[in-house]
């Protein structure tokens, strides 16, 4: 069945589609897995913000501080109720990226308790990460003399499992796995696998920048520790990310950045933290992107995510279908649509990706190409880089149409049959 | 369309039969360099005798505009000196970075300058540059290894 939301009525909220691109060709935005479009509510909450309510949040006594700090707290709930999770499990950051930064140096600050890592114990996770959920543990395992471990991919791009048993271990202490896969678009089994998890007291982390904005996920249903993402790929603004933890591990973990906003009490000699979450928001924090970050969260409701996802998959379906008609393409990824998401990536015999991208461009077609900041799966795949068309609420059948005739402009520009 | 200007025939040629690729087994020194932003690599192999360029040979993956680029490159370098193919990279990186400002000089850079067009698509300039930049720093060691 055909699922698909009210896409005029949606883009006419997003400013950036009245841009002409190229040769005056509309834009086809297949990029969302980069980041996301922004409608005018999102704009709006952020400008509402600087010109109501800017103040400098949880100091001073005036008027504006106590809207400003009542602005960002809301923010909090809101993102909270979204995941399901309790307002002071949720801390915000700059970015994903920060997120996953801030969890992996708190790691090294607390050494101690289920944050003890040392020679002999592994942090797990996988082939298809990206650099963000790569590179941090990569680092801690180098100050610490832990082990990195990781899951395999299968030819259809599915994590391989067949050695969870081997990989997760009592050696185990964390496991950061994506929820949705960046460049293949799998959807991973987390239910499956932070049972495991959980039976060896190890860590769960889970980098869910690709399914946060996609479909609803419940924190307390996944079953994990941990849970990154970021603002902008979900509607919002740019410099705003989420880490949510569980009550436990965030007041047992140590800092990673110090200063103002953070502490108890201090002396010239030593400090002491406030509670979480704002032992882990030292400074004035990104307040207006918090609020827009909100709006972002309170313009999907309003469509509601599981229509959100609905429409993601006729989509993503017709995609498929449409793609695999063209001679030399292959797919890098499931080709069925059972646990997978909105991003479809591909390889074009005697294309290279920037070459076709290129030319994409000239019909106002965005897309992405290269290795998509995850190089190892590149190299597994034996391809150099893909391209990538990545789907979101303001894209239709038209846009897939687009691609798929853009993709055959191509092969006659560069004369390949 | 604008596309024309970046991808002109020539350098369509030099992509589909790039010149001096292959490794060869003779070299004076090896670099490998990498393109961070679209995982584009190259491998180059330089042998000088003296100051002279007596071989490039070069392999690697990458677009059109990398490969073609270091296809026109290794062969104006070969048979020229040191200083000679580091003043042609002088006026091929002049002209990358000029916006489409200048149209390059044949006498100097010969089919390099179909790459005149790169320099309005600022994305693809590093594809371009990927090879005579390998190259650089193949020739700035390889001269100290001579002078060893």
């Amino acid at each position: 069945m055909m699922t698909l939301l009210d896409v005029a009525a949606i883009k006419a909220d997003f400013p950036i589609f009245e841009k002409k691109m190229r040769n005056d060709a509309r834009l086809v935005y297949l990029d969302s897995g980069a980041t996301s479009q922004k409608p005018n509510q999102v704009m709006a909450a952020e400008q509402y913000f600087y010109t109501h309510h800017n103040a400098a949040v949880h100091r001073g006594s005036h008027l504006l501080a106590e809207e400003a700090s009542a602005a960002y707290e809301g923010a909090r709930e809101t993102v909270a109720a979204f995941l399901g999770a309790k307002n002071d499990d949720v801390i915000f950051t700059k970015s994903a990226t920060e997120s996953i930064n801030l969890l992996a140096y708190s790691f090294s600050n607390t050494a101690t308790g289920r944050f003890a890592l040392g020679a002999g114990d592994e942090i797990l996770l996988s082939e298809m990460e990206h650099h963000a959920n790569l590179i941090p543990w990569q680092q801690l395992a180098k100050r610490t003399g832990a082990t990195l471990k990781w899951f395999g991919v299968t030819p259809e791009g599915r994590l391989d499992l067949s050695t969870i048993d081997q990989l997760i271990s009592e050696r185990t202490k964390i496991v950061a796995l994506t929820h949705q896969s960046n460049v293949l678009g799998t959807i991973n089994p987390i239910e499956k696998i932070s049972e495991a998890v959980r039976k060896v007291g190890a860590i769960f982390v889970l980098d869910a920048c690709q399914s946060i904005p996609h479909f609803a996920v419940d924190v307390a249903e996944l079953g994990v520790d941990f849970l990154a993402f970021s603002g902008h790929k979900i509607l919002g603004p740019t410099g705003i990310g989420v880490l949510w933890g569980r009550a436990d591990l965030l007041a047992a973990m140590e800092p990673f950045l110090f200063g103002g906003s953070m502490i108890e009490t201090v002396t010239m000699e030593s400090a002491t933290w406030a509670p979480a979450p704002r032992k882990f928001e030292a400074g004035v924090p990104n307040m207006a992107q918090a609020v827009g970050l909100a709006a972002a969260i309170d313009y999907l409701n309003a469509i509601g995510m599981d229509k959100v996802h609905d429409h993601e998959v006729t989509l993503t379906k017709y995609a498929l279908d449409g793609l695999r008609t063209i001679k030399g393409l292959t797919i890098i990824g499931p080709t069925d649509m059972a646990s997978r998401g909105g991003v479809v990536s591909f390889a074009l015999d005697g294309i290279h990706p920037h070459d076709g991208g290129q030319v994409l461009d000239q019909y106002g077609i965005a897309v992405r190409t290269g290795h998509h900041c995850a190089w190892p799966l590149m190299r597994k795949y034996g391809v150099s880089g893909t391209t990538r068309a990545s789907f979101y609420i303001y894209n239709d059948l038209a846009d897939i149409d687009a691609l798929v005739e853009g993709i055959e402009a191509t092969k006659k520009y560069f004369k390949v049959s | 369309m604008e596309l024309d200007s970046l991808y002109q025939e020539v350098i369509l040629d030099h992509y589909k039969q790039p010149l001096h690729k292959g490794l060869s087994a003779e070299k004076t020194v090896q670099v490998h360099h990498v393109n961070p932003s679209c995982g584009d690599e190259i491998t180059l192999n330089l042998l000088l005798e003296g100051d002279l360029v007596k071989d490039v040979t070069w392999d690697g993956v990458g677009c059109s505009i990398s490969q073609a680029s270091s296809s026109i490159m290794s062969d104006l370098v070969h048979g020229k000196s040191v200083e000679q193919a580091l003043s042609i990279l002088e006026s091929f990186s002049e002209l990358m970075s000029s916006k489409g400002s200048i149209t390059g000089d044949e006498e100097i850079l010969e089919d390099g300058v179909a790459l005149a067009g790169v320099s309005k698509f600022p994305a693809r300039v590093k594809c371009a540059l990927l090879g005579w930049m390998a190259f650089k720093d193949a020739a700035l060691q390889g001269r100290n290894e001579e002078k060893r």
